[in-house]
């Protein structure tokens, strides 16, 4: 915990997961003297803490490691050079003077000052409502991410039986967890016709244990007043109406809900940062700068990420940029030079790139396709006519990220273009 | 024998608690029983939480007089009781010309019941309400219309109730009466789940079940309650905020589907109306939501699918007794009276809408009744009217949110992180005067887990903290009462 907590930082970090522990260590290995962690929960490590399960690190350090053990040596590090945090505190306020209003019980209520501000709430998952599942609300009813609390960080069981919907990533991890501890899952159903999660997730977690996964198929109705005691599950059509004569009623005590991930933005709305609807996350630059200026983003505030690595990277991009605002080296204004998403294309993040950069460093776009191409495809970036980079992918699907780098030798092409268009089409 | 109660009172929604809270200033030995784990779970929990003004009640009816009664009463009420309410005014909207006349019959209605009513134009309208529909022709504005909290108002009542000297049993389900051996038709108390209680009167404030408990009394048996469901949307407050209370043109059967600002801020979107047998099924239906969404778009066409943050349904009591003012043919009014037949009860029945806003005014004339039946109503001297609101974490400034949490550090953690309720709010609710026990209890009482997150976050800290604060096991820790726990077992047992 910070010992001597100081009023004024020259980064605060909101959000110690990923994001924020990398976006720390990289403003104080930056230049930024004085940085702050806030964090809501009792301990460094955000939402990894209840990730037991192994795939973190893979690219960052070639390592096939637990959430734990990834986030500790994040933790350490941060603790090593010297960075202040505060824990189970909540952050309640930030306004566009970079005002910080924060409470917690240990740490009483804070009103803090920040030269720059890094953003690192992450995400929160979609819930009941927003699908509007029909039925009664019983106990029993809950999402994937509360049941992975309850059994992997509070030790307890929400159910013995368990139908899950949507095909995200902690839906079918916790199928498997779940049948570690002996629960049965039933099933997962995914109103979808493709997965919407990794798919090797798929193989390790219900492939591996028999779980069999339905796509096109949804709850069409929850059965139970206390507790939930079946679920109606139906076939869908292609405009994801209910098939008549499809019905399956599947007895089960617990329904989980896997159906995506929404980037936790509204106390970046309170400072005024402005969102783009496409990724409910900020518009950033290259740098993860927001429109406010000296508040930056990182990780899955911006917009949902698959792995834990891309997060990382984003996180020490931000941190960097936060340092050389708080240290005030960012003088002139910038030519930006916007992205935007072309064919098969549902986003493109960063939302505009300073030229500049790739006089220094590379800049990774990163995009997710709007439908699953199963063949080879080649993801493009043209300026009209002009094509400015592209590479090949075996196949790309909604579930995941595609990258695509640009470096110094692009610097020229991107200056000179107009707008920098992505898209992902079969070769 | 001495009964144990001069009165019992079968049912702990809205009427039942304000008639337990405006007989308490009276030297009388009070229970009010409710079979629930909960006060305020049955229609009261789930409804449009409108103050009417009085232009949609039949004039000459009971619900009419009711209403208007009611209406003034709320603004002491709330600073007494100290639950949320505010004067907004509500407007009924007339989308396309063909609405348009029935402004009139309204405003009509209005005078005739007598609430202030005005007419304004469709450009003022719009002025007021942009995102209103650009069809629409006209509207009837009535200033006395209002919106509350009935979770706040139902429990602030039990509670004044309570620390008036009311005992309150809750998870006590009415069986039967019990009857007089010596006089004919006199009812002499209530038995229950719980055992027997005796009482020199009994009333009936059950609301759904207000039909079978009067036939147990062998009164009004052609009196039928029946369910009539609805559904609702609440929108995220991030995404919309409607600034007015907004009623269709209403139909034959209901007020229609309105979009309302709640007092927290959220836009309120319901309800349909729909006849059903069960009088327990709550549950929300395709039908039910495409109603409600096609009836919300018609008066807000902006209302965006995408920012539902939570559906649920309620249930009206909807009863059949005629009124009685033989003038107006009306076949749903309110029962409020003593029956001649049996003696010792006091019959409430048909409490659908504006039961909410006139629960005030019923509660007042069941005391009335009981003083013409002869009982003598003597005041107590120690009758304390107000019940002082515990801290709300999120309604204070920044400066007086540090003063909370430096003389308590359990303000000064969040649990809720959409709604920002802390943990001294929590174990403030669990230790109060109607000690909230389970989960959804403390919903009620805190407005936690009514977010985007719909409890996603708090749910674990909950669960921990009404385990700590009760003495009670994890697993013991219930959503809405028995047959209702959130957890199994612990890890590492077997399944």
């Amino acid at each position: 915990m910070a010992k001597h907590l100081k009023s004024q930082y020259d980064v605060i970090v909101i959000g110690a997961g990923p994001g924020g522990l990398a976006a720390a260590i990289s403003a104080k290995k930056n230049g930024a003297d004085d940085v702050l962690m806030i964090d809501r929960d009792l301990e460094l490590g955000g939402i990894l803490l209840q990730c037991i399960h192994n795939g973190f690190g893979v690219e960052t350090f070639k390592e096939d490691l637990p959430g734990p053990s990834y986030a500790q040596r994040f933790v350490n590090e941060a603790r090593n050079i010297g960075i202040d945090y505060l824990l189970d505190t909540m952050v309640l306020d930030v306004t566009p003077g970079r005002k910080i209003f924060a409470t917690g019980s240990r740490a009483g209520f804070k009103e803090l000052d920040a030269k720059a501000i890094v953003i690192a709430m992450g995400c929160r998952e979609r819930t009941r409502a927003q699908i509007l599942i029909p039925g009664p609300r019983p106990s029993g009813v809950y999402t994937a991410g509360l049941a992975q609390r309850w059994v992997n960080v509070e030790g307890y069981m929400p159910g013995n039986r368990f139908v899950i919907l949507g095909s995200g990533d902690i839906g079918m991890i916790m199928a498997r967890r779940l049948t570690f501890e002996g629960a049965k899952v039933e099933r997962v159903l995914e109103v979808l016709p493709y997965l919407t999660g990794l798919s090797r997730n798929y193989v390790q977690c219900l492939q591996d244990f028999g779980i069999p996964l339905q796509l096109r198929h949804t709850v069409r109705r929850i059965i139970g007043r206390d507790r939930v005691e079946a679920v109606e599950a139906v076939r869908v059509d292609e405009r994801r109406r209910p098939v008549p004569g499809t019905e399956e009623i599947i007895p089960c005590d617990t329904l989980l809900l896997s159906v995506g991930l929404i980037p936790e933005n509204e106390l970046s709305q309170k400072a005024g940062v402005a969102l783009d609807p496409a990724t409910s996350g900020p518009y950033v630059d290259d740098g993860f700068a927001t429109n406010i200026p000296g508040v930056f983003a990182a990780g899955n505030v911006v917009h949902v990420y698959d792995l834990v690595d891309w997060v990382t990277e984003a996180g020490l991009t931000a941190g960097t940029r936060a340092a050389m605002f708080a240290r005030g080296c960012c003088n002139k204004k910038p030519d930006f030079v916007s992205t935007a998403a072309g064919q098969n294309v549902r986003y493109v993040v960063p939302h505009k790139i300073d030229p500049e950069t790739l006089t220094w460093d590379t800049v990774t776009l990163q995009m997710r396709v709007a439908q699953p191409i199963e063949e080879a495809v080649q993801v493009r970036i043209t300026d009209g006519d002009a094509v400015i980079a592209k590479k090949r992918n075996r196949y790309a699907r909604p579930g995941e990220m595609i990258s695509l780098k640009l470096r110094g030798r692009d610097y020229d092409p991107v200056r000179k273009a107009k707008e920098l268009r992505v898209s992902v089409l079969p070769l | 024998m001495r009964s144990e109660y001069d009165i019992i009172i079968i049912g702990a929604g809205v009427v039942g608690c304000m008639t337990a809270r405006w007989l308490s200033r009276y030297a009388l030995r009070i229970l009010l029983v409710e079979r629930s784990s909960d006060v305020c779970t049955g229609a009261t929990a789930a409804n449009s939480a409108v103050v009417h003004a009085g232009y949609h009640a039949v004039p000459g009816t009971l619900k009419a007089e009711m209403n208007i009664k009611a209406n003034p009463m709320w603004d002491l009420l709330s600073e007494e009781l100290q639950f949320g309410f505010a004067r907004t005014g509500a407007y009924i909207v007339a989308v396309g010309e063909e609405e348009r006349p029935k402004l009139d019959m309204f405003l009509d209605r209005a005078q005739k019941n007598g609430t202030p009513a005005q007419i304004i134009s469709a450009k003022e309208m719009r002025r007021r309400e942009p995102g209103l529909n650009s069809e629409v022709s006209g509207a009837l504005f009535v200033p006395a219309g209002g919106i509350c909290d009935p979770w706040g108002a139902t429990i602030a009542a039990a509670e004044n109730a309570v620390m008036n000297g009311v005992e309150l049993r809750l998870g006590t389900e009415f069986k039967d009466f019990l009857w007089s051996g010596e006089e004919a038709r006199r009812i002499v108390g209530i038995r229950t789940n719980q055992g027997r209680f005796t009482s020199r009167w009994v009333i009936n404030a059950a609301g759904l079940f207000a039909d079978e408990v009067m036939h147990k009394a062998g009164v009004r048996p052609e009196f039928r309650i029946t369910p009539r469901r609805g559904e609702y949307f609440v929108m995220d407050r991030h995404q919309i905020q409607v600034q007015n209370v907004l009623f269709p043109v209403p139909t034959a059967v209901s007020k229609g589907i309105l979009v309302t600002p709640t007092l927290h801020g959220n836009t309120l979107v319901g309800p349909n109306a729909e006849n059903i047998e069960d009088k327990t099924d709550m549950d929300v239906t395709p039908e039910g939501m495409n109603e409600i969404w096609d009836g919300g778009r018609k008066l807000v066409p902006g209302l965006d699918r995408r920012h539902v943050i939570a559906v649920f349904a309620g249930l009206r009591p909807a009863g059949n007794a005629p009124c009685l003012n033989p003038d107006v043919n009306y076949h749903h009014d309110f029962v409020i009276d003593i029956p001649e037949e049996v003696k010792g009860f006091v019959n409430l029945g048909g409490m659908e809408s504006p039961a909410l806003t006139a629960a005030p005014a019923i509660a007042e004339r069941v005391i009335g009744m009981l003083r013409d039946a002869g009982e003598t109503m003597a005041p107590k001297t120690d009758w304390n009217p107000i019940r002082p609101a515990r801290p709300v974490f999120r309604h204070l400034t920044h400066e007086k949110q540090a003063v909370l949490v430096a003389e308590d550090p359990r303000y000064g953690r969040v649990v809720c992180r959409c709604e920002y309720v802390t943990e001294g709010e929590i174990v403030a609710e669990i230790h109060a005067p109607i000690p909230a026990t389970t989960y959804d209890a403390i919903k009620r009482r805190t407005w936690l887990g009514t977010g985007r997150c719909l409890g996603g976050f708090d749910m674990p800290r909950v669960v921990d903290i009404l385990a700590r604060e009760l003495g009670k096991d994890p697993l013991e820790i219930s959503k809405k009462g028995h047959g209702s726990e959130f957890l199994f077992r612990r890890t590492k047992e077997a399944g």
